[in-house]
């Protein structure tokens, strides 16, 4: 039985609050209020929170607490614990995947905001227009290229940051993850007040601002309330109540595990789900909009969020705060980057606890030696999504790990909990030692209703993954690319050269050209434009952009198999870890 | 702020922070588990359950 346990019970709420609390409460959620009716958004989103996030909660921290009272840490012998049936050990493979996989490009993620905090501050931003700041952030993520003088400076990070993972992980439970969570927790909390503050008091005129931050707001919570007919917008609210929540993964289970037997979970699920959507509704929809919307206006923000968050996250705000002065730029930026970093390693340390209470329980491993086998993992797991970001493998590891795998573990999850192991025994758990009473509501929601609304997620979005998996979008941009008329771009040139006469841009040669040195802004953008439109005039540009097209789709296809075949080895690892139970059983 | 987003979001965050605050509370009140509890659990280890 392992010894490790939580130090104290509010060290495992906001563990457990860290764990949901991500990247995603700052930068998606902002984003998918936008595109799914505004203010009105908050209704469906409200009651994918009762019907699927609460009841899966609930779920998850039983089925993790029941296989916890047998000694099991890691979903694969947890579900074993529920069902005898041989087939829940592999379904349970996925709570294992999903964390390595997921931690692979996570950690890398949660890397950037360690680099820009760093570079907040330094000052690095003062001074740079908006294109140099977006500019910079493909400069960082470029491991050839340095920004601040460190060789293959976004490598080094990143390495700092799975070295912080595994070292804070070795410390154990009580000793690292819970005391990370204490510190890290009301500290993203408080940064996120003093910015959602200053965001919210922003007025128009100061510090070149627009618009007042209000206006941002006024246009966020703005309802649109005929999109809540719309079929599409109650799939947006599934989705991010789905991910926000950080469901289908493994991690609550995991955590749950270390809960004692007769302590309540119900109270601490309900806890660990609100605090996370707090932080998500409150903080989360109060800074990075009615910022970018003072500076920017609400058209040009809602054009830059069709693209997501991070855009806005990392390309856009550093720029925005360096308008507010060199002090508040610093303080900010590090405010701003320190809290996603806090969001993202507090979610990571969850993703490293699963693998590591695998080898400990199965094969006997060390807990730092776990620690440091995960730490590895990660790193030869994650080399991939830096070495060919930009062939998109971060973004096949995030689409397949990320999205679809949460959905398929959770649709198999809540059927072996309601109906495997059943809801007579699955409600005895949930409200075993309980400190709230649980409305009875919710045992009819995990049976029926949560169920079926997974199930329709996972319907509503199976034409895209279809479409993801056939590599629809690169071969749509190669028959766009075949189809171009070379004639349409000389003609944007030629407007783009009579608008700026000056830079006279036809004799530039852009190989090496330094577009810094256009101090005005305007032009430094034509000049940008035109360098684009003129690539599009090389006799070898559609055969270089054809190759680089099905370059980037056998990437794609290369880290697809790895996935595939890191599934297959945890499989294995699970079947291997059964014969030895059955043979100390048999001894 | 024009009064309808106003009402949205007040709303939408009062209720959250509210509920937020009123499970924390809770959570931070709530006596640790008696003793007892912590014998039933030994002797569940003892019998074996695995």
């Amino acid at each position: 039985m392992s010894k490790d346990s939580w130090g104290s019970r509010v060290g495992l709420i906001l563990a457990m609050a860290g764990n949901a609390v991500g990247l995603g409460n700052f930068l998606r959620f902002p984003v998918q209020a936008i595109q799914n009716g505004g203010g009105s958004f908050i209704i469906p989103y409200l009651v994918c929170f009762l019907l699927l996030g609460l009841p899966l909660l609930f779920v998850e921290w039983a089925s993790g607490r029941f296989g916890g009272k047998s000694g099991n840490h890691s979903t694969p012998f947890i579900f074993n614990s529920m069902s005898s049936q041989p087939i829940w050990k592999y379904v349970g493979v996925f709570g294992i995947f999903t964390n390595l996989a997921v931690a692979a490009y996570y950690c890398y993620l949660e890397s950037w905001t360690l680099a820009y905090v760093w570079h907040s501050f330094q000052g690095t931003f003062m001074g740079m227009d908006q294109a140099e700041v977006a500019g910079f952030f493909g400069q960082y993520l470029d491991p050839s290229l340095s920004t601040s003088g460190i060789p293959f400076e976004s490598i080094v990070f990143w390495i700092i940051c799975l070295l912080l993972n595994t070292w804070i992980l070795s410390r154990g439970l009580s000793g690292g993850v819970e005391k990370v969570a204490k510190i890290g927790m009301p500290l993203l909390i408080l940064f996120g007040i003093v910015l959602a503050v200053m965001a919210v008091t922003m007025k128009a005129g100061q510090y070149d601002a627009k618009f007042d931050g209000t206006v941002g707001l006024s246009k966020l919570w703005t309802p649109n309330f005929a999109s809540i007919w719309d079929f599409k917008v109650w799939l947006a609210a599934a989705g991010q109540i789905f991910f926000t929540l950080s469901l289908g993964m493994g991690s609550i289970q995991c955590y749950a595990s270390y809960v004692k037997p007769k302590q309540d979970i119900a109270l601490n699920a309900m806890s660990a789900g609100w605090m996370n959507e707090f932080v998500e509704v409150v903080l989360g929809a109060s800074i990075i909009i009615p910022i970018s919307v003072g500076y920017l206006g609400w058209d040009t923000v809602v054009e830059m969020t069709k693209n997501g968050g991070l855009g806005l996250g990392f390309k856009t705000l550093p720029f925005l705060f360096a308008k507010w002065g060199p002090f508040l730029a610093v303080v900010c930026g590090v405010m701003w980057f320190g809290l996603l970093f806090f969001a993202g390693i507090t979610s990571s340390l969850a993703m490293g606890t699963p693998c590591i209470g695998f080898l400990k329980n199965e094969f006997g491993w060390k807990h730092r030696n776990a620690s440091w086998a995960f730490g590895i993992a990660v790193f030869i797991l994650g080399l991939p999504t830096v070495l060919f970001y930009n062939q998109g493998v971060f973004d096949e590891y995030d689409h397949w790990a990320g999205t679809v795998s949460l959905v398929v573990f959770a649709m198999f999850e809540i059927v072996l909990f309601a109906w495997v192991f059943g809801m007579d025994k699955g409600w005895r758990e949930i409200t075993e030692g309980a400190d709230i009473n649980v409305p009875l509501f919710f045992r009819f929601a995990i049976k029926y209703i949560t169920p079926v609304m997974l199930i329709v997620v996972f319907a509503g979005s199976f034409n895209r993954n279809i479409d993801i998996l056939a590599h629809k979008d690169s071969y749509d941009k190669i028959s766009k690319i075949s189809k171009e008329n070379p004639s349409d771009f000389q003609f944007k040139m030629d407007s783009i050269a009579a608008i700026v006469p000056n830079l006279n841009l036809s004799n530039v040669d852009f190989s090496n050209f330094d577009f810094r040195s256009i101090k005005n802004v305007d032009e430094r953008t034509s000049a940008r434009n035109y360098k684009d439109l003129k690539e599009h005039l090389n006799p070898n540009y559609k055969e270089n952009a054809i190759q680089a097209e099905k370059y980037t789709m056998l990437c794609k296809n290369v880290s697809r198999f790895l996935l595939l075949g890191v599934w297959l080895g945890i499989a294995y690892l699970v079947y291997l870890a059964h014969r030895r139970r059955l043979k100390s059983v048999v001894n | 702020m024009e009064t309808l987003p106003l009402v949205m979001m007040l709303a939408s965050q009062g209720v959250v922070t509210a509920i937020t605050a009123y499970f924390f509370i809770k959570v931070l009140k709530t006596p640790p588990p008696r003793p007892e509890d912590e014998t039933d659990e030994v002797m569940g280890e003892m019998t074996g359950t695995h």
